[in-house]
């Protein structure tokens, strides 16, 4: 599909191919014809690819630089300790895609036999390559990514997302919505920049009906180096993730702190119990 | 007669446009903004939120007039930064009338935030959509005459930003300011900024690097919590000016949670310093306006 107007109605919508926006459009016919609300065939490729994927878990936060892309690698390595377990992290932020720098792998897809990584970093030729798309163009990787990436035999398939409720949760949701998400895990921090938006994200979930396995808290707390004490460098002044938690009705599945030295046995170890919690549900 | 609208319950048809008419042909409601810059970064959580009100605020203190456009529509931070939540957007007769902060009339804020009916409604749009709230945004607010707009944007290079810029350009940026922290994973992402930049022809006045240490308020430590080194580096490679590091302060990080205003209420802080020494180089690089 070619560019989009700026005012395009959307493919699906009752005025598509009909709105005032649409003239001129290339693909006004297309969606005039009533093409756009018939449901995409991917969906049903997706659900047959995605028949050797045992459980899909999602990982979103409405804020940028909560963690998610660390905590979803941390989360990949920890299932991927047991050998017989395979793993594989799909980074679907786009525009921003950290897993490969967070997991050491540029250049690389397989990190060990039983955890594969992709992601568009892999993609690009050097690292000040940017992705400038608009939403339809994101879609189509992403598509592209479920339905196109041999996934082969794998127990867990973690989805890492970037910041904010667009097109590319909805895309990820939309695609995978034959092939039934176990549910998300939902990362913030404890202010309540992070909060405000994460309860956004929690009402995303539950328009969207996806299942929430629970809230992680991380940066929460630093103890210094030096003489081991505690200080809140983000303090949880509205009553950080527990507060929230509880007003909303959803696990709080743990809390992660600010550690300079990021990939430590005891945060590795911090996520074994997340673990649990995940195999558990 | 001033009348509350929360276009966001309009749903299917394209509220965007119903209603207000779309002022592409005049001169334009930023006829009256001598500068605007653009804070952008590649990277989310970095703090362009953070930075932005700040820099408002500094300028502001500078004695300039300056307005705050939050095109971040999925995560708008900055009312609740500027204690400004749950206040209505009113229309007039040129559009919409963003919400004055200070009586004086010299601070003032625009975001997707004033129109949610709740303050947790998400809102869940696709790119098209978001780009006709943007270009309404651009065209459609009546700010009247200042000396800085400070547009605060997403993490990312999509959708918003490209929409951002394109509505911009005919009112001539003044440039953008590039948010960073030290870490590789961060400049990673902002390096792909700079490289947006460079392809839309906006210019870069400069990186700021944000979250730069933290003292340890018990023993006085000093300890690089999200490494250290990168802003000053990215812009050595990127070739642009280096702005500034902002250390990590919890006061800054109370007076952003509870809508204070930071600079006036710490001006002993270490990251009051680095704040305003950024917005005198803002000023400093601001052409003088012609009479």
């Amino acid at each position: 599909m070619e560019e989009v107007p700026h005012d395009c109605p959307g493919a699906d919508s009752a005025q598509a191919g009909r709105g005032a926006s649409c003239h001129g459009c290339p693909n006004q016919r297309l969606c005039a014809s009533g093409a756009g609300a018939t449901p995409d065939p991917a969906i049903e490729e997706i659900k047959e690819k995605m028949k050797t994927v045992k459980h899909k878990i999602l990982v979103l936060s409405g804020k940028g630089g909560v963690g998610k892309s660390t905590f979803s690698a941390h989360l990949a390595h920890g299932l991927a300790e047991d050998e017989n377990t395979q793993i594989a992290l799909l980074d679907i932020d786009i525009c921003g895609p950290s897993i490969p720098k967070i997991m050491g792998l540029e250049g690389e897809q397989y990190l060990e036999d039983n955890l594969g990584v992709m992601s568009v970093g892999f993609l690009l030729s050097s690292p000040d390559d940017a992705v400038i798309w608009r939403g339809p163009k994101k879609n189509g990787m992403i598509k592209q990514f479920l339905r196109d990436v041999d996934w082969g035999d794998v127990d867990y398939l973690i989805v890492d997302t970037p910041p904010g409720t667009s097109d590319e949760h909805l895309s990820v949701v939309q695609y995978l919505a034959a092939a039934h998400i176990d549910g998300a895990v939902i990362i913030t921090t404890p202010q309540e920049v992070s909060l405000q938006d994460v309860r956004k994200e929690i009402n995303f979930c539950h328009k969207v009906k996806l299942p929430i396995i629970g809230v992680v808290e991380n940066m929460s707390g630093f103890i210094c180096p030096k003489c081991k004490k505690e200080s809140q460098i983000f303090p949880p002044t509205t009553g950080g993730a527990e507060l929230m938690c509880q007003d909303l009705e959803v696990p709080l599945l743990g809390r992660v702190p600010l550690d300079p030295l990021i990939g430590i046995q005891e945060f590795c170890n911090l996520h074994q119990s997340k673990e649990e919690n995940l195999i558990s549900s | 007669m001033k009348e509350r609208t929360h276009p966001c319950t309009q749903r299917e048809e394209s509220w965007a446009v119903s209603g207000l008419s779309s002022a592409t042909s005049d001169p334009g409601n930023l006829a009256g903004v001598r500068h605007i810059i653009l804070v952008l970064s590649g990277k989310g959580g970095v703090g362009k939120s953070t930075v932005s009100t700040e820099l408002a605020l500094a300028l502001r203190h500078a004695g300039k007039k300056v307005g705050i456009l939050d095109v971040d529509l999925c995560g708008p931070s900055i009312p609740r930064m500027l204690g400004a939540q749950g206040r209505a957007v009113h229309q007039c007769d040129r559009g919409w009338a963003p919400v004055f902060l200070d009586r004086e009339q010299s601070l003032s804020l625009m975001s997707v935030g004033f129109l949610l009916e709740k303050p947790d409604e998400a809102v869940v749009w696709r790119g098209p959509k978001k780009n006709a709230l943007i270009k309404q945004f651009v065209s459609d607010v009546a700010w009247g005459e200042l000396d800085y707009l400070v547009v605060d944007t997403p993490p990312g290079t999509s959708d918003e930003h490209m929409t951002t810029i394109e509505a911009l350009r005919p009112h001539q940026p003044l440039g953008a300011l590039v948010v960073t922290t030290p870490q590789a994973v961060s400049v990673g992402d902002v390096r792909r900024e700079l490289t947006f930049c460079r392809k839309t022809g906006l210019r870069v006045m400069g990186v700021v690097e944000n979250m730069s240490g933290f003292t340890c308020p018990h023993c006085a430590e000093c300890t690089s919590v999200f490494s250290r080194g990168g802003g000053e580096e990215l812009a050595q490679l990127a070739g642009v000016p280096f702005l500034g590091s902002v250390p990590l302060d919890p006061e800054l990080m109370r007076s952003l949670e509870e809508g204070h205003d930071f600079i006036q209420e710490f001006p002993g802080s270490p990251a009051f310093a680095a704040l305003t020494s950024i917005a005198q180089k803002i000023l400093d690089a601001t052409p003088a306006c012609l009479p």
